[in-house]
């Protein structure tokens, strides 16, 4: 079959609006690791925005005080993460893992009322344009305000990581938090502001999901989403503008095989289905090559327990 | 510190002993593959287990139970429990529950649109939807423009492969352009997967849209494109009041109450239970008057002939893909051929994934 340029449109449109949710957990997940603190509790903090986010909708009727309250709620879970790691200093790993197994069963029995109510329209912005201009209308317009938040986030991470002075010190606790430490920073502080704002981050692509993508509630509708922009952190090897490009090839890679299967062509689906992490394990193992590339962006004392003696 | 374990050890044994002895009275357990709340298949197999609660017999359910390893263990934990007839309601959930029945003669299961019975306390009911997408497939070469059908499908088992043919077959009489487009999710319910996939082959032409999967997303994704589509297992109409034609209902209800009063006052019998349009067990939600009622009457007439066995979904003559005879002409297919079917018919597009 031939593909004409509005199809092609609309199939990249399709791509960037599924690469939405991983792009707004990755980007917060990423503050979160290069200021040293490593939280798998992603998926968790994104169906808990999830569910908060439609059952404020359901109950509210406001989309706005939904999108808020859904931020709200990560941060609240990711609240607990920066509690145990930094004041209680429990393990990062162990500590992630528990926090998103209870965001999954928490979420589950939040949601037993929301199950099987139909969501509400969320505003789309530039639909007129959307049809007026081929190709790069289905791209660009006929979004929601989400989606345009979600691909300005990673140019904004990578301006305050880079030129900012409060990004500077955020790296800086990553890298060396005893050093920072010594410099007069509060370490703790700052981990604890990276790890509020990674889970308010997780909230919001969990509410994408629940209010725009399939505006239903549905448990465990992240899907494993989570762990996706777990492997994509490491995959931009930290760098935000990779994280868009990463999210637009993982977010793809779904939305391409359906319509390859309805165009006919047949592939595996369960190889599909494991390339974001094959493709992660290959980056890793390429940059290992090169110590350069990764001392480059980094955070050295990620996943480390910073205990600073008084 | 030792002692109070011991204690501790001693009373949950002494109460994991009370719950064994309680167990006397007549329980019924069910293992779903979903959500109750999913508003499909589970929700209809749900709603067939309040039947028998209505009946004044015990159940309990466990939802959401993956196929696999887990779900022998959630059927082990149910005889365990001391349930005395146990309903697996998923395909998946065969060889799991035809391993646990071996270790269980006391307790009798039934496993829902599977084919083995192992052993002589598993039985097997399913009904025969593929009666429902007869009628699906000739309102859908109706009421196509595009002449593209997408049919969004769960995994490769006769069941479902049987839906499609049995769709693809009535279009066909009734339109002989239609294309069926399949796309293959491989799973029951993933409502992010199953929109996905209604959106892609809605933007490759599809202006009807057709789910064997479980949840509500396919039909709001087409109600949003303004396409047609129609519901599955259970009437999905207020999710899409505008898009939806009609949706193939599944009727448990009668079935379970039937066997768990036969199980409880012991003439329960193994069996395999097929039923369709004519005992109740497929049935359809209220036709949608966009179609006009030239249409509806139609449909409902070729319903009540399916019904009585005038009309077949399977009548001869029908060529599998490469154009061998699959039923001859004047003949209709068989149970067997049916149960096993592995083969897409002439007309469908492309492969059978492995």
């Amino acid at each position: 079959m031939s593909i004409d340029i509005n199809f092609l449109g609309i199939l990249i449109g399709a791509i960037m609006a599924s690469s939405v949710p991983l792009i707004l957990a990755a980007s917060g997940e990423l503050i979160t690791e290069r200021s040293g603190v490593l939280n798998l509790g992603v998926e968790g903090m994104m169906i808990i925005g999830a569910i908060s986010g439609f059952a404020l909708m359901v109950i509210t009727d406001n989309l706005f005080i939904a999108i808020i309250g859904s931020m709200l709620s990560g941060l609240l879970l990711s609240f607990i993460f920066g509690f145990l790691t930094q004041s209680l200093l429990t393990n990062h790993v162990a500590s992630g893992l528990a926090l998103t197994i209870f965001g999954i069963g928490l979420s589950a029995m939040i949601g037993r009322d929301f199950v099987g109510i139909p969501g509400k329209e969320f505003p789309l912005l530039f639909v007129n344009l959307k049809e007026a201009i081929p190709l790069l209308g289905p791209i660009f317009f006929g979004h929601s305000i989400i989606f345009y938040f979600a691909f300005l986030l990673p140019f904004g991470t990578n301006y305050f990581l880079k030129k900012t002075k409060i990004g500077l010190i955020v790296r800086a606790v990553g890298d060396s938090p005893m050093s920072a430490a010594n410099q007069g920073i509060n370490v703790l502080l700052v981990r604890y502001c990276c790890i509020l704002y990674g889970g308010a981050m997780c909230g919001l692509g969990g509410a994408y999901l629940s209010l725009i993508y399939t505006p239903q509630w549905i448990e465990n509708m992240t899907a494993g989403r989570g762990w996706i922009a777990l492997a994509l952190v490491v995959f931009a090897t930290w760098s935000p503008l990779k994280v868009l490009f990463g999210a637009i090839i993982f977010g793809g890679i779904t939305i391409l095989q359906l319509h390859m299967q309805a165009m006919g062509i047949r592939i595996p689906v369960q190889f599909l289905s494991a390339l974001p992490y094959i493709m992660t394990i290959v980056v890793l193992v390429i940059i290992s090559r090169d110590s350069r590339k990764i001392k480059l962006n980094t955070p050295t004392s990620l996943g480390q327990i910073f205990y600073k003696e008084k | 510190m030792n002692k109070y374990f011991l204690r501790l050890l001693a009373s949950v044994l002494l109460l994991l002993g009370f719950s064994m002895k309680a167990n006397a009275e007549f329980k019924v357990g069910f293992v779903y593959v979903g959500p109750t709340g999913d508003h499909g298949w589970t929700y209809q197999h749900d709603e067939g287990r309040k039947a028998v609660e209505a009946a004044g017999i015990k159940t309990t359910y466990v939802e959401s139970v993956p196929e696999g390893a887990d779900a022998e263990r959630v059927i082990r934990q149910l005889a365990q429990s001391g349930h005395d007839l146990i309903f697996t309601t998923s395909f998946g959930y065969m060889d799991p529950t035809n391993k646990v029945a071996k270790d269980f003669p006391n307790v009798k299961f039934e496993h829902a649109t599977g084919y083995k019975r192992e052993h002589s306390n598993v039985s097997t009911y399913s009904a025969r939807f593929y009666e429902g997408r007869t009628l699906l497939g000739h309102m859908a070469g109706k009421m196509t423009k595009t002449n593209v059908i997408g049919y969004i499908a769960s995994f490769p088992i006769p069941e479902v492969i049987r839906g499609i043919n049995a769709m693809t077959l009535a279009a066909q009489k009734v339109n002989p352009n239609i294309k069926t487009k399949i796309v293959w999710v491989f799973t029951w319910y993933d409502p992010g997967k199953e929109s996905e996939a209604a959106q892609a082959l809605i933007d490759q032409g599809a202006d009807i849209i057709m789910q064997h999967t479980d949840s509500t997303a396919p039909v709001q994704v087409a109600e949003k494109a303004g396409v047609w589509s129609f519901g599955q297992a259970s009437d999905m109409q207020r999710f899409a009041p505008k898009s939806i034609l009609t949706s193939i209902i599944d009727d448990w209800a009668p079935y379970y109450v039937e066997r768990s009063i036969a199980a409880r006052d012991g003439t329960w019998k193994q069996q395999d239970t097929w039923h369709g349009l004519k005992d109740g067990m497929v049935a359809m939600a209220p036709y949608n008057s966009a179609m006009g009622s030239g249409l509806v009457n139609e449909v409902k007439k070729l319903q009540q002939d399916l019904a009585s066995g005038k009309a077949h979904s399977f009548t001869g003559p029908i060529y599998d893909q490469k154009g061998n005879l699959l039923v001859a002409e004047g003949k209709v297919a068989d149970d067997g051929m049916l149960a096993g079917m592995n083969v897409y018919v002439k007309g469908v597009e492309g492969d059978i994934p492995k």
